[in-house]
């Protein structure tokens, strides 16, 4: 039976990629379905937790989609939601265990906010819409294809954001010594989270300039 | 004129459809429309008949707010000198401002209006007036020494976050040269606040802080006297400092009817209420201020007049802007008394008030619906 399927399709078939794509852009969690954006505005001041971030919800996505997805045939409908939860907090321990074990500075910058991917709607949203009622592989794939979406929005916020706002990069400084020199100063407002929400808005303009299907019509 | 008039006659061909400049038509039609009514005519509806547009409009706030730019050019001269502890005459005091405030001006309007002719070409609309007079406000409410890229930077955010990604003039939630002062409040606050930035090119024994900087930390002891600040000798940001020049600028908008007089009596006396309010309270020597000191202070006077009643962030009915202006007073001396971050509250007070105008005519407007059924009910019931 499963040889059969192989068959039909493999691995890395164009559905199976459009998994991973479409999320990317056409159906990106933050800028097209506006989910996840709190933590979007909470880690991105600085380009590393960010990027830390976006790789742990990459693990917990992919994990709890292929977990959800081989437990699907036995959860009972009506407490699914629990089990849901579950299976993403402990993908979660396992991660803020790693994070605190390999990178403590990050996971202390990142505090809270490993916690709450368990809350992370984008997590949520995909375990019951995609991983409920598919299999294993593609599961992992749209899992995979979520995260990446949500962690590209977190790291080009989290660049734009620390540039500007520090004058760094990764905490390495990029902006030369002669810009300040010359009365150049770092922007105090791209620090606060409104801004984050702001630089979202902006690659949310830029996506719908150059995808025009996105935009509604009214 | 008739040499005017024929000039850009003869240059209109241009700027039309398949003219060489066809381009720059908005900027084309923008000048046009400066200096003469336009020739367009609408052809169907109906529609009144009336000499004043909304750049007739914008000129009488411009003509409003040059009062207060002169003597905001005159101050800056004058305490300067006085950190320096000279006192020349009149027009060395004021040119010295004078040419403080005019490269503030022309980076102003140079950035404003290049982004506004560029968002009208790309959108295939005119040239908006909108920016005519955010672009004389914004230098008017920035400290004499703010750098001009700062203000540049300030200008851009202000005109595309705060106006052009809402559609443009008549579309945006909030005051277009508010934006760019709470940005360059948050973004540079070290250029924006504090003792050093209010007077340009001060001694450095000299302290600069303003009153209301003073009396934030408690510290009453160089509070002027009421004659001062109603004149506005004071340091402060440009345009701001003297209630006198605003009060004229004042009455200009209220005797053309272009102010709103509920507005903006409104705001001075929620400011004012609020201030006796703390006077009763009374727990230290800010609350016990004369709440007349808190209307003639900082940038109450400006904001009440020339921001909080701007037509377009305002609240639209009559009784929604008794609620607005009230609200607005009552929370920017909430602001200055309660928070030790921020001496003035003006700015943040107004921006909150217009986030929430629509809020309020929309409840303004049920109570009157739901008022008018109640009377409906009772009269069919006789």
């Amino acid at each position: 039976m499963s040889a059969e399927v192989k068959e039909k399709e493999p691995l890395f078939s164009p559905k199976n990629l459009k998994l991973i794509k479409t999320p990317i852009n056409l159906s990106n969690p933050i800028t097209v379905q506006v989910l996840g954006i709190c933590s979007a505005l909470a880690v991105t001041a600085k380009l590393m937790p960010a990027i830390v971030l976006s790789i742990s919800v990459v693990v917990v996505m992919a994990a709890s989609n292929v977990v959800v997805s081989l437990l699907r045939n036995g959860i009972p409908p009506r407490i699914r939601i629990i089990v849901q939860l579950v299976v993403i907090a402990s993908m979660v321990i396992l991660v803020d265990q790693v994070l605190k074990a390999f990178v403590y500075d990050v996971s202390k910058q990142l505090s809270v906010f490993v916690g709450l991917i368990i809350t992370n709607c984008i997590i949520m949203g995909r375990l019951e819409a995609f991983a409920m009622s598919n299999k294993p592989w593609p599961a992992f794939l749209d899992g995979i294809g979520n995260a990446l979406g949500y962690g590209i929005i977190l790291i080009i916020v989290a660049f734009f954001r620390e540039l500007l706002g520090s004058g760094t990069l990764l905490d390495i400084q990029v902006i030369p010594d002669g810009f300040y020199e010359f009365g150049y100063k770092n922007n105090g407002l791209m620090i606060l989270p409104p801004m984050a929400l702001i630089t979202v808005g902006v690659i949310i303009w830029v996506q719908r300039f150059y995808t025009r299907d996105l935009i509604e019509k009214n | 004129m008739k040499a005017l008039r024929n000039f850009i006659d003869k240059q209109k061909p241009h700027f039309e459809k398949g003219g060489k400049f066809q381009k720059f038509n908005s900027a084309f039609d923008s000048v046009e429309t400066l200096f003469y009514v336009p020739d367009k005519v609408t052809k169907a509806g109906s529609h009144f008949r009336d000499a004043i547009d909304m750049k007739r409009t914008m000129i009488v706030v411009f003509i409003a707010l040059i009062p207060a730019l002169l003597f905001g050019m005159w101050n800056i001269g004058y305490q300067h000198f006085l950190s320096m502890g000279e006192a020349p005459d009149f027009w060395t005091m004021f040119f010295y401002g004078f040419w403080k405030v005019l490269p503030i001006i022309v980076v102003t309007y140079g950035v404003g209006l290049g982004l506004e002719i560029v968002f009208a070409q790309i959108r295939n609309h005119e040239v908006n007036e909108g920016f005519f007079v955010s672009g004389l406000l914004i230098p008017m409410i920035v400290p004499p020494e703010t750098p001009l890229w700062q203000i540049a930077v300030a200008v851009a955010f202000a005109v595309i976050f705060g106006k052009e990604v809402f559609g443009g003039s008549g579309m945006n939630i909030v005051n277009p040269a508010l934006t760019a002062r709470a940005f360059l409040f948050f973004a540079y606050p070290s250029d924006m606040s504090g003792e050093k930035v209010w007077i340009s090119e001060m001694a450095d024994t000299y302290s600069g802080a303003t009153p209301l900087g003073n009396a934030l930390v408690g510290n009453f002891d160089n509070m002027p006297s009421q004659w001062e600040m109603f004149m506005g000798l004071l340091p402060g940001s440009i345009g701001e400092t003297s209630t006198l020049m605003i009060l004229i600028g004042a009455l200009i908008l209220l005797v053309t009817g272009i102010g709103n007089w509920r507005i903006m009596l409104s705001v001075f006396a929620g400011g004012y209420v609020m201030g006796l309010l703390f006077n009763l309270w009374g727990l230290n020597d800010y609350m016990n201020m004369d709440p007349l000191n808190h209307l003639l202070l900082g940038g109450f006077a400006f904001g009440a007049v020339f921001m909080a009643t701007d037509p377009v962030t305002a609240a639209q009915t009559n009784k929604g802007m008794y609620i607005y202006g009230f609200l607005v007073g009552v929370i920017a001396i909430l602001i200055r008394v309660f928070n030790p971050a921020y001496p003035e509250g003006v700015m943040l007070s107004i921006l909150l008030m217009n986030v929430f105008a629509p809020l309020i005519d929309h409840y303004v407007i049920e109570s009157n619906i739901k008022k008018r059924l109640k009377r409906l009910k009772i009269a069919l019931k006789n």
